[in-house]
C-alpha cells in the first residue's frame, strides 16, 4: 500500500487525510488485469461491451500488462498446471493490488473437485472479493468492483494487507 | 451401408475380428498387426481413410467383464467421402512396451497418441516427440488409469521451457548452425502467452524468430485441463451434461445436444420428433453465436473494434431469448436423455425471430466494414495457407477443414435429426488461407439462419421427452401422488439412466466440427469411460503448420480464426 511518504509522515493526521484523497482516486480508476482462462471470462465480455458497460465504473481500462494495472480479475478455472503463472502475474502487479476471484472455480474449484483443479486461487494468492455463480452473470461483476471501492475507502497508506499470506506455491 | 462395408473391412483383414456397432466398423487386431491394418485402412483406395479423427485408450483394471490384457488402444478413423467409420482396437499387454505409432500415417496421431501418453502411461514405438500434453511436466502417474485417485492432485512450481522443443523443431525446419551463420542473423525466441490477450485464453504459443518470419513454432497446451473425462467417470449419464456445457462454453447448447445423442444412440432411444427439431433450431442457433464471438474477436485482434461490438452486441441480446427459455446465460444444461429439459416457452418464435433479424442486421454491418476492406484482404488473403491434404493429416474438421476446400460436414455426410430434409448449402473455400476461414463463418451463419427459419415452420407439436420411464423422469404430477412415480424417479436419479455394456462412438457437427464421444459402458448408470475427441484439439495440433513461414502478427489472427476455446481443447 505504501507510497514511501508514511515513513517521514507516520501514523499522523496528515497520512489520514493524506489516506482519503487517495483512496478517492484509487476507487474510481481501478485498471483491471483480466486473468480469463475459462468460461467465466466470456461473462466477463458481457460486462466489457455495452449493455453492461463497465466503464460506468472507471474501470474499463483494461490492461494486459500486470505491470499496468491494480485489479487483478480471475475469470474461470485455474488448473495446477496454470497456478505458476497466476502467482507470477500476481507478484508483477505492482502495490496496492487487489483480487477478485470470478466465478465458483476461482473462488473454490467449483465443480471440479478433481486431480488439477487448484481448489480455490486463495491458496496461491490472496483475494479480496468472491463472486459466487458459474458462471456469474455480468451484474455481479459490476458487484464485486464496488466492494473493492467500498473496501478501498477504509485503507490506509499505512498498512501492508498481505505481508502474512503464505500460499502452496510459496 | 454398414452391412456392405464390413463385409469389405472383414474380407481384407481376415485375420482380424470385425463386427458393426452403431454406424462404424471395430475391427479388433493383435498389436503386431496394427500397423499393417492401419496403412492399408489409409492408403488402399477401397478404405481411404485420411482423417484419423481420434485416438484413445482403455483402462478394463475395474470392468465387469474380464479381458486378457488390461488395456486397449482404439483409433477412430473417417473416410469422409463415403462416409466409413472405422475404429480399430488392439489390447496393449505392456503399456510401457506399448504399441507402433501411427504418426508416420496421420499427423493428428502425435498430438493423439502424445494424450494417451499422458493420460494412460502407454508409449508409442517410434513417435517423435512423446511427452505429457494435458497434465504439467512435473505430474507423476497417469489420471485416467482406474488405480489413480480422482482427487490427487499434483502442485506444478515452475513451467516448461520447451527449449529442447523449439530447437528440434528448427532443426527438422532445416535450420541449424550454419544456415543461422549464412543469414547472418541471431534467432530470437518469442513466447506468447499462457496469459497475453491475443492467446483467447490459456494456451502458450513458442516462436523462433528470423525477423518477423516465424521459422519455427511449438505450442503448449494443457492449461485448462479440468478433468473432465475423470469427473464423467464419476457421474450418472444426466449429471455429465452441465460438464459438457464447459466444454465449448461459446456453444454450450451443441455439447449439451451432441452428449445426449451420443447415448441416446447407444440406448436405442428414438427422441420424439418435436424434440428433434428443438435440438436443430438450438444447435443452429449457438452456431450462429459461436461464430459470432469467434469473429467478433478475430475482428479485435485485427485491429477492428467496432466489429466486436456490432457482432458481439447480438451475441449479448440472444442472451435474453436464452436466459427466458433455459434460466441461464451460458451454461444451458438443457438437454436430456432422451429429449429436452422442457418444451419452448409460449411466443419463442417471435422472440427468436426477433434475434435473427438482429444478427443478420449485426453481420450485414460488420460485413460492410470487412467485405471490400483492404486492410482485412492484405493481412488474410495468401496467408497462412493450409492445404487440403494438411488439414486432413492434421485431423481438421469443421470451418477450417472446410476453408481449405473439403466439403464434409456431419450434417450433409451423415445426417441425424432429419439434416437431410433442411434445404442448406455447405460453404466451401478454395484456398485455405485465413481469408477462407474467416469468410466460411460469415456464410455458415447465413446458412443455420437459413435452417432455423425452415425448422420454426415445421415444427411439428408433442411431447419433448420419450415416453420410457427407462430413460424419462416421469412427470411431477405421479411422483408426488403415487408410488410407482416415486420409486421411478427416485431410482433414475441415483442409480442414473442404465446403459448396456459395449463401446460406442458418436460424432456430432459441432461450430467447431467434428464433436465426437467414445464411452465404455459397464452397464452402470455411470460411463465407465467418457473420450471426448473435441475438434480444436486437433487443430490446435496443426497450429504449427499453418504460421511457420508467416509474420508472427499473422500467427495471432490465425490463431483467433481457427476458434481454439479453451475448454475444449483441454477438456
Ligand atoms: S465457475 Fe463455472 S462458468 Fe466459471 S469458469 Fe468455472 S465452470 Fe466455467
Amino acid at each position: 500500500m505504501a507510497l514511501g511518504l508514511e515513513a517521514s509522515l507516520g501514523n499522523t493526521v496528515i497520512t489520514t487525510r493524506l489516506d482519503e484523497v487517495i483512496n478517492w482516486g484509487r476507487q474510481y480508476s481501478l485498471w483491471p488485469f483480466i486473468f480469463g482462462t475459462a468460461c467465466c471470462a466470456i461473462e466477463f465480455m458481457s460486462a466489457a461491451a455495452s449493455q453492461h458497460d463497465i466503464s460506468r465504473f472507471g474501470a474499463e481500462v483494461v490492461r494486459f500488462s500486470p505491470r499496468q494495472a491494480d485489479l487483478l480479475l480471475v475469470c474461470g478455472t485455474i488448473s495446477y498446471k496454470q497456478a505458476p503463472i497466476l502467482k507470477r502475474i500476481y507478484e508483477q502487479i505492482p502495490d496496492p493490488k487487489w483480487v477478485v476471484a470470478m466465478g465458483a472455480c476461482a473462488s473454490s474449484g467449483g465443480i471440479y473437485d478433481n486431480y488439477c483443479t487448484v481448489q480455490g486461487i486463495d491458496t496461491i494468492i490472496p483475494v479480496d472479493v468472491y463472486i459466487s455463480g458459474c458462471p456469474p452473470r455480468p451484474e455481479a461483476i459490476l458487484d464485486a468492483l464496488i466492494k473493492i471501492q467500498e473496501q478501498i475507502k477504509t485503507e490506509s497508506v499505512l498498512i501492508d494487507r498481505h505481508k502474512d499470506f503464505k500460499g502452496i506455491l510459496d | 451401408m454398414n452391412a456392405t462395408a464390413l463385409e469389405k473391412i472383414q474380407a481384407a483383414f481376415p485375420d482380424a475380428t470385425c463386427k458393426a456397432v452403431l454406424d462404424s466398423v471395430v475391427i479388433d487386431v493383435q498389436p503386431e498387426n496394427l500397423e499393417k491394418t492401419l496403412s492399408r485402412l489409409k492408403n488402399d483406395a477401397a478404405f481411404n481413410c485420411g482423417l484419423m479423427v481420434d485416438v484413445t485408450a482403455i483402462d478394463y483394471l475395474d470392468h465387469p467383464q474380464r479381458r486378457q490384457t488390461r488395456f486397449s488402444v482404439v483409433y477412430t478413423l473417417r473416410n469422409w467421402q463415403e462416409g466409413l467409420l472405422v475404429q480399430v482396437r488392439t489390447p496393449v499387454a505392456d503399456p510401457d512396451q506399448g504399441v507402433a505409432t501411427a504418426t508416420h500415417l496421420w499427423g493428428s496421431a502425435v498430438w493423439g497418441e502424445r494424450e494417451v501418453y499422458d493420460q494412460y502411461g502407454i508409449r508409442f514405438q517410434g513417435h517423435p516427440d512423446l511427452r505429457r500434453i494435458l497434465n504439467h511436466w512435473q505430474f507423476e502417474g497417469h489420471p485416467l488409469r482406474k488405480d489413480y485417485s480422482i482427487y490427487k492432485g499434483q502442485v506444478c512450481y515452475q513451467t516448461d521451457s520447451l527449449e529442447k522443443e523449439i530447437r528440434a523443431r528448427l532443426l527438422e525446419n532445416g535450420v541449424d548452425e550454419t544456415t543461422m551463420q549464412d543469414i547472418n542473423t541471431e534467432i530470437m525466441f518469442l513466447n506468447i502467452g499462457p496469459s497475453h490477450p491475443a492467446t483467447h485464453g490459456a494456451i502458450r504459443i513458442l516462436t523462433a524468430l528470423d525477423g518477423e518470419t516465424i521459422l519455427a513454432n511449438v505450442n503448449e497446451i494443457g492449461y485448462l485441463h479440468r478433468g473432465f473425462e475423470k469427473t464423467a467417470e464419476n457421474r450418472t449419464y444426466n449429471q455429465v451434461i452441465p460438464l459438457t456445457d464447459r466444454l465449448n462454453y461459446c456453444s454450450s447448447m451443441i455439447n449439451n445436444i451432441a452428449y445426449a445423442k451420443a447415448v441416446e444412440s447407444w440406448l436405442g432411444v428414438e427422441i420424439t420428433e418435436r424434440a428433434k427439431f428443438m435440438r436443430v433450431v438450438l444447435t443452429e442457433f449457438y452456431r450462429v453465436l459461436d461464430h459470432l464471438v469467434c469473429l467478433a474477436a478475430a475482428l479485435v485482434d485485427m485491429g477492428g473494434l467496432t466489429n466486436y461490438w456490432y457482432l458481439y452486441n447480438e451475441k449479448e441480446a440472444a442472451y435474453d431469448f436464452i436466459s427466458r427459455l433455459t434460466g441461464a446465460r451460458l451454461t444451458s444444461s438443457f438437454t436430456r436423455i432422451g429429449g429436452m429439459y422442457r418444451d419452448f416457452y409460449e411466443g419463442w418464435e417471435g422472440d427468436l425471430e426477433i434475434q435473427l433479424r438482429g444478427i443478420e442486421k449485426g453481420i450485414g454491418d460488420a460485413l460492410k466494414l470487412v467485405d471490400t476492406n483492404r486492410i482485412v484482404h492484405d493481412r488474410t488473403q495468401g496467408v497462412c495457407v493450409v492445404s487440403a491434404e494438411t488439414a486432413l493429416s492434421y485431423g481438421f474438421t469443421g470451418p477450417v477443414l472446410r476453408a481449405s476446400g473439403v466439403p464434409f460436414d456431419l450434417r450433409k455426410d451423415a445426417p441425424y435429426y432429419n439434416y437431410e430434409s433442411f434445404d442448406f448449402e455447405v460453404p466451401v473455400g478454395t484456398n485455405g488461407d485465413i481469408y477462407d476461414r474467416f469468410m466460411i463463418r460469415f456464410y455458415e451463419m447465413a446458412q443455420s439462419i437459413r435452417i432455423i427459419r425452415q425448422a420454426i415452420k415445421h415444427i411439428p407439436t408433442g411431447p419433448v421427452n420419450v415416453n420410457n420411464s427407462q430413460v424419462c423422469l416421469p412427470p411431477k404430477q405421479q411422483v408426488y401422488n403415487n408410488i410407482e412415480g416415486l420409486a421411478n424417479h427416485f431410482k433414475l436419479v441415483f442409480e442414473g439412466v442404465k446403459t448396456p455394456q459395449g463401446e460406442w462412438y458418436d460424432s456430432f457437427e459441432a461450430a467447431n466440427g467434428e464433436l465426437g464421444f467414445h464411452f465404455v459402458s459397464d452397464g452402470s448408470g455411470k460411463p465407465y469411460k467418457l473420450k471426448v475427441r473435441p475438434p480444436c484439439f486437433y487443430i490446435m495440433g496443426g497450429f504449427h503448420k499453418m504460421v511457420e513461414g508467416n509474420m508472427i502478427a499473422d500467427a495471432v489472427i490465425n490463431l483467433s480464426c481457427i476458434n481454439i476455446i479453451g475448454g475444449e481443447l483441454d477438456r
